[in-house]
């Protein structure tokens, strides 16, 4: 079943109510984005226990077992535990740095939904940018990491604050080049055409089969933007004990912990939606197709996370510079190449 | 502009509460950014004076305290120190004892093993090797809990021979335990060694070149992964070692990457040592008579043997009364732990980590 026409049967109650278009679309905007906003804590919240069975299986655990069917509510369980904790501020703590920094981290890591199609005709708002926006609304999210570092006046939490500033810098390039391969042959930037633009082939026209390296980078990229292991140095527990969260506690440690696993669901989502073929697919409804594509690449990433080591911080740097870097402008020579050859 | 930049050194208290420094150890770390500049290990913060408690106590109520020496293999340590007691008696201990006493030591060794297996991978951020490693010392554990009712400090080597015999059970499940153990360290090579990360990681990463194994006394796994051919089993036997057929792992490599791997052959080994005491196990007395007030004769001596850490040595002095006069135990990882500010100058927070762990420190062994 298709979301969309309940969103438009739904507008056309409210301008039915004889409410003026800006008001209807005011409220409608408000509701978008309390819906928006409660679908991703509801996803946060079940990837962490997903998170958590994944590992629990893979490492021969049963995992969280006790509340509700196998553990479902745990995560809901945690929140509410850590909702009562006393938020503690260092006493040396630069005091706005020290609060900011998780506000930012949550705002950042839910606007980049701004821009993402959940399914046919479910995007908040087509911005011709799209993916553009995306990559900066996510970045800043290494700016609150490096603020929280910073303004907790501690070594263990700079020193992942560091980390993961040159992690994002040198990161975010074959990143973005890997995505560039995609929209030089889409020709638009905006989620909805590239989206679009895989719908042939019943669907399957996906972009990671015709540039299966640039779908490659963006991976490995894309762990090491949502900071998950081998590239989770930022937060390296046996080195950095938590990293740059280390103070902090209650509410804006669970803040940091939600837009984390939030973060992965973007990834996952732009990786879905860009290199998978996005919402197209065959004989399910659309948004059942953009869900189950991005939670295959949650998947991935949390299986990357149980199996793998973490890399050396300057090995991390060596890695994206030396070889991401030059392959992902590989590809996009390849990808221009074939596109002018091919016509794709 | 560059130089007009001022940049400090900062100086890391790593410890004694850090996830990665196995107990509580402190390394004071001079770091500039990421490099470690100097290292300053501080040590006694697990200090129970556990060499001072055994000169107030029967002979027999030592055993529990050496238990505590280095709980990990504390089969070994009650052995090192019945065996220094028992050198200094000419007690003869039976021969069903001796059988037992090699099953568990090495038994012992194989679950040390797999600890430093698990922390070490865990410590390069590889979760899940250590729940693989816990699944099969569980198993070693049952076994010896089902002989002694212990699972970590075990009380069950005594002056003499052994406490108990082993349950019927035991060894139909010692073979099982054995008949699959091996598939299990296929497993684990496959899982990580052949690993780009892993190899990155670990490869000539904390080097311990042969000269400076000899120079800080380094024994055991460790410097047979720097080229020491030296295992106190086969270069010194002691117990009933000559009986049994076995190799001595020795590679060149002096990297973390080789000291995962002399382990891991050597659980291999151990494994073997352990078939081949089975079948050979005779019946018989598991306890040589040895009188209630146990006093040794006047003298002293030091005995040694191989633990899963280097060489665990005791020495001994009797004074002829019922409690010994002095103790000084020996465990490899005091030498271990003062090579490392020597290994890790110039190089990462990680690689410190990846090192602390490879060498497989312990600290109650080094404050005991």
């Amino acid at each position: 079943m298709e979301l969309a026409p309940v969103f438009t049967w739904l507008y056309g109650l409210l301008l039915s109510l004889g409410l003026g278009t800006s008001v209807a679309d005011l409220i409608s905007l408000v509701a978008l984005a309390v819906i928006v906003f409660g679908f991703l804590a509801v996803v946060a919240l079940f990837l962490v226990w997903w998170e958590r069975k994944v590992s629990a299986h893979i490492q021969q655990r049963f995992g969280p077992m006790m509340t509700g069917w196998h553990g479902v509510f745990q995560t809901i369980i945690d929140a509410l535990k850590l909702l009562q904790k006393e938020d503690i501020t260092p006493a040396l703590a630069d005091r706005k740095v020290f609060f900011w920094a998780p506000v930012i981290c949550f705002v950042c890591a839910f606007a980049a939904y701004v821009v993402m199609p959940f399914g046919k005709g479910l995007i908040v708002s087509d911005l011709n940018i799209g993916i553009l926006y995306i990559v900066a609304i996510t970045t800043f999210t290494i700016i609150s990491l490096l603020m929280a570092g910073w303004g907790s006046n501690n070594k263990y939490a700079l020193l992942g604050g560091m980390r993961s500033a040159a992690q994002a810098v040198s990161y975010e390039v074959p990143l973005v080049l890997s995505l560039l391969g995609v929209v030089m042959v889409t020709g638009s930037m905006s989620m909805n055409d590239i989206v679009a633009g895989q719908a042939g082939w019943g669907g399957f026209h996906w972009n990671a089969l015709f540039q299966p390296l640039g779908f490659l980078i963006y991976i490995i990229a894309a762990t090491a933007e949502a900071n998950r292991t081998p590239f989770d140095l930022p937060e390296a527990e046996q080195e950095l004990v938590a990293g740059f969260n280390i103070e902090y506690s209650g509410m804006k440690f669970a803040m940091f912990f939600l837009a984390e696993f939030v973060n992965m669901f973007t990834v996952s989502a732009i990786a879905a939606t860009v290199f998978l073929g996005g919402w197209n697919g065959p004989l399910l409804p659309s948004w059942v197709w953009f869900l189950g594509k991005t939670l295959a690449m949650v998947f991935v990433l949390m299986w990357f996370r149980w199996t793998y080591p973490r890399l050396r911080v300057d090995q991390l740097m060596e890695f994206a510079w030396k070889v991401l870097v030059p392959l992902a402008f590989l590809n996009i020579l390849y990808v221009g190449v074939m596109a002018k050859w091919l016509k794709w | 502009m560059a130089e007009q930049l001022r940049t400090e050194e900062m100086i890391l208290n790593m410890g004694p509460h850090h996830p990665s420094t196995h107990g509580v150890c402190r390394l004071i770390l001079t770091l500039d950014g990421e490099v470690i500049k100097n290292c300053v290990p501080v040590v006694g913060y697990l200090h129970r004076a556990i060499e001072k408690m055994v000169e107030n106590r029967t002979y027999a109520q030592c055993i529990p305290l050496m238990d505590r020496f280095e709980y990990v293999t504390s089969m070994s340590c009650d052995w090192a120190f019945c065996l220094a007691a028992e050198k200094l008696t000419e007690i003869t201990v039976p021969e069903r004892a001796e059988y037992l006493r090699v099953i568990m030591a090495e038994l012992n060794r194989i679950a040390s093993h797999l600890v430093f297996m698990g922390v070490t991978a865990m410590d390069l951020g590889a979760l899940t090797p250590f729940l693989y490693g816990f699944r099969e010392r569980e198993m070693i554990m049952d076994l010896f809990e089902m002989t002694c009712g212990q699972r970590l400090t075990y009380n069950y080597i005594r002056i003499g021979g052994v406490s108990k015999d082993i349950p019927p059970e035991f060894i139909g499940q010692c073979r099982h335990f054995l008949d699959i153990f091996p598939g299990k360290i296929k497993d684990y090579e496959k899982l990580l060694l052949k690993n780009p990360i892993w190899i990155a990681r670990n490869r000539g990463i904390g080097i311990i070149t042969e000269q400076m194994a000899y120079d800080y006394a380094i024994s055991g796994p460790n410097a047979r992964a720097s080229g020491v051919n030296f295992d106190l089993r086969k270069d010194d036997p002691y117990s009933i070692y000559n009986r049994f057929e076995f190799d001595i792992p020795v590679l060149n490599g002096c990297d973390c990457y080789d000291r995962y791997i002399v382990r891991l052959e050597e659980m291999r080994q151990a494994a073997r040592i352990i078939r081949q005491a089975l079948d050979q196990l005779p019946g018989g007395e598991i306890r040589a008579k040895v009188p209630l007030k146990f006093k040794p004769e006047i003298g002293e001596l030091y005995s040694r043997i191989e633990n899963s850490r280097g060489e665990m040595g005791v020495y001994l002095v009797s004074d002829g009364s019922t409690k010994p006069f002095r103790l000084r135990a020996r465990g490899g990882s005091y030498n271990h732990l003062q090579a490392i500010p020597d290994i890790v100058r110039g190089l990462k927070i990680a690689d410190m980590v990846a090192i602390f762990a490879s060498l497989d420190i312990i600290m109650p062994e080094i404050d005991r």
